[in-house]
């Protein structure tokens, strides 16, 4: 891995003079997106306008390849890091190729005039982010999502060694967060770009990022690999999140479990539960599944949203004892529902399961 | 791209051949009838009412009228706000309370003023205006509240100038009430030489600033990411959108609406808000619309001469009514 091109030592950022957050010590390497999450106000925008000199820095120092930002040049500082940032942008009868034209700043004369060579690459710029055929538009005429990835195109023009992005996908919807994203990460790829954005979609975070670093409080709560720190139990203590919890695996977020005796048995397993189990969660019934499989897909989402699952060791069919314990379960639930149509070896006992509901006319269809 | 660089040469074109076609209307048009010929001789010999009295006011008209454009653009941007101007934001108002408060403590004391005095009282009164706009600026992000706190304070300066006149000479009175209805008249060729320097400077100096003003318009975030040094520009934009409208009050007295019209009106016409042709364009586009104010002010209800101001309010306003009615609430409030 090459060295890091963004570094910041003992950097204190905030406003009026008042530190924030303090002892930020972050390196970004080129090809690495480093994404900052955590809860909202935590102050992710405040480290992102520092790095960018937007904000005067509270303490500390930041380092663009090697060299203290604090003694750059305006026009040295352009040529090395861009931006995306979410203010709310309106410019007068500019057309898309005029905002991604202005990427060129740091490389244009006295007066601004482009050159052949400018246009050229900013065409090059707009067809990167699969923008080219909305050269001649009105940039306030166009959608969210394509004037995000406009200015990228202009972000990308400036030609730098690293991009800030300020939240890129808010107000986007899930198909432009996708292209908006995979777009980014092309870029890396192909321009040994380092990228250090804020996110608040943790799904999209997890996927995309190197590199992530939890803001919370007054410090930087953690950083790491992004394996170290999706795991389910950091994730819902970040966020603080009492009223439900956070799946590292799926990169899924659910509701808290209703609480209370079980009213409804769900045989379930196979994914085929899921539904049933979120409708009854909605509705406010308490219930138990089982018998599940710990491998199985309906098991995570079971195990945070019912009062009691009954699972079975993963890899095997469902035993005696675990069959037992469901049994007794499922007599003191006053209905059973099952989702579930095939039964096979595995799970040859949830159909014995469905034929005691059905003799003790609890079984719902 | 083609062409759109032919637009910006036509257009350009249009508007340098529409001023000078009203520079020869102005001259030859008015209570004495003149012929092509007499024009001549007159500017050749250098005496006799055309060289004297209408070529100075014409001359004036086109200067003062770009000067003002163009100082109405710088505050556009500078505020991204598209109906701020030297008028409504009271700093053309700043600086007619300080000239009237020059002319009347000089006149008192039978002390004759200088043009260059009453720009620089003009120039203090507009940078103290500017300041109290800036102030408000940082409290209120909507741009129709900033319009409506340049209004009051247009207003408070108005008032306050009303306040000096009651205990001015009776002399005096009616010179400084001409002059702060705004007119072109009674220019001289002293007069004239010391607003084209003034002007030129400021434009030449603006013009150079197209690249940063042109990355301002991306708002601030965006220039500061592009390598503009934003404190700088800041003092600089303000500096020079002063001048040029402290040098118009200076001369002319308050004009409204030139600033905020004019520079729409060729943004429409360029159909593109670069600096680099909108900053000429804005100044031929005032000189015009001034020397057509001019000629109506001069000859709608001849003998008699109406003031500027309410000319150019008449024609500049709709415009600003349209645009405001155009932008549906307030939305440009990013800075």
């Amino acid at each position: 891995m090459s060295a890091a091109c963004l570094q910041t030592r003992e950097l204190c950022v905030g406003y009026n003079r008042k530190t924030l957050i303090g002892g930020i010590e972050l390196n970004l390497r080129r090809g690495e997106i480093m994404t900052l999450i955590g809860p909202n106000g935590a102050g992710k925008s405040t480290i992102l306008k520092s790095l960018i000199r937007q904000l005067p820095l509270t303490g500390g120092a930041v380092y663009l390849d090697g060299r203290d930002m604090a003694a750059l040049g305006e026009r040295d500082v352009a040529r090395k890091l861009s931006v995306l940032m979410t203010a709310h942008l309106r410019p007068e009868l500019m057309t898309c190729f005029d905002v991604a034209a202005t990427g060129r700043y740091p490389y244009t004369g006295r007066l601004g005039i482009l050159s052949k060579e400018d246009r050229e690459k900013t065409e090059r710029s707009l067809e990167l982010v699969h923008a080219a055929d909305l050269a001649d538009r009105d940039f306030t005429q166009i959608s969210d999502g394509q004037r995000q990835r406009v200015l990228l195109a202009r972000a990308l023009n400036q030609e730098p060694d690293v991009l800030v992005l300020d939240e890129p996908t808010s107000f986007l919807d899930i198909r432009h967060k996708l292209e908006l994203l995979a777009i980014l990460k092309d870029m890396v790829r192909a321009r040994d770009l380092a990228v250090v954005m804020s996110l608040h979609e943790l799904d999209l975070a997890q996927k995309i990022s190197d590199w992530v670093v939890c803001v919370h409080g007054d410090t930087i709560a953690r950083q790491g690999p992004t394996e170290e720190i999706f795991t389910s139990e950091y994730i819902t203590e970040l966020y603080g999140a009492a009223r439900g919890s956070y799946n590292a695996l799926f990169g899924s977020l659910e509701l808290e479990a209703v609480s209370g005796a079980p009213e409804v048995f769900v045989i379930g397993g196979g994914g085929i539960g899921i539904p049933t189990y979120r409708r009854l969660q909605r509705q406010g019934t308490p219930f138990a599944a089982g018998v599940l499989g710990e491998n199985d897909l309906d098991y995570p989402v079971a195990q945070a949203l019912a009062v009691e699952t009954v699972a079975e060791r993963p890899f095997r069919p469902i035993g005696e004892e675990a069959f037992h314990r469901a049994v007794s379960v499922m007599e003191r639930c006053g209905r059973v529902l099952c989702p579930v149509a095939e039964f096979g070896e595995m799970n040859e006992k949830n159909r014995l399961l469905r034929e005691l509901a059905w003799k003790a006319g609890k079984l719902e269809e | 791209m083609r062409d759109d660089r032919l637009r910006y040469a036509a257009a350009l074109a249009l508007l340098t051949a529409l001023t000078l076609g009203l520079l020869l209307w102005n001259i030859g048009a008015g209570s004495v009838d003149i012929t092509l010929g007499e024009i001549a001789d007159s500017i050749w010999r250098m005496t006799g009412i055309i060289w004297t009295i209408r070529l100075p006011r014409v001359a004036a008209a086109a200067i003062l009228g770009g000067a003002l454009s163009v100082s109405g653009f710088l505050l556009q941007t500078f505020f991204a706000n598209p109906i701020a101007g030297p008028f409504v934001l009271g700093i053309s108002s700043g600086a007619k309370l300080t000239v009237s408060l020059v002319m009347v403590g000089f006149l008192s004391r039978g002390i004759v003023i200088s043009s260059m005095s009453m720009v620089a009282g003009a120039f203090a009164g507009s940078m103290i205006s500017m300041g109290f706009v800036l102030l408000m600026s940082r409290r209120v992000r909507s741009m129709s509240m900033l319009v409506v706190c340049g209004i009051m304070i247009g207003n408070i300066c108005s008032a306050i100038t009303d306040f000096v006149v009651t205990f001015a000479d009776d002399s005096n009175i009616v010179n400084l009430h001409n002059w702060s209805l705004g007119s072109f008249s009674g220019t001289s060729w002293e007069n004239v030489r010391l607003m084209a320097w003034l002007v030129g400077i400021a434009l030449a100096l603006t013009f150079l600033l197209s690249k940063p003003i042109g990355a301002y318009q991306m708002g601030e975030v965006y220039a500061q990411n592009m390598g503009v040094n934003i404190k700088r520009f800041r003092v600089e934009l303000i500096l020079l959108s002063s001048l040029l409208s402290a040098t118009v009050t200076a001369f002319a007295g308050p004009i409204s609406f030139v600033g905020i019209a004019v520079p729409h009106l060729v943004k429409g016409l360029f159909r593109t808000a670069k600096p680099i042709v909108i900053i000429p364009g804005c100044f031929l586009g005032g000189a015009a619309f001034c020397l057509f104010c001019d000629l109506v002010a001069r000859t709608a209800f001849a003998p008699r001469d109406m003031s500027i101001s309410s000319v150019t309010a008449v024609f500049g306003a709709p415009v600003v009514l349209y645009l405001m009615a155009s932008r549906r609430g307030g939305r440009g409030g990013q800075s």
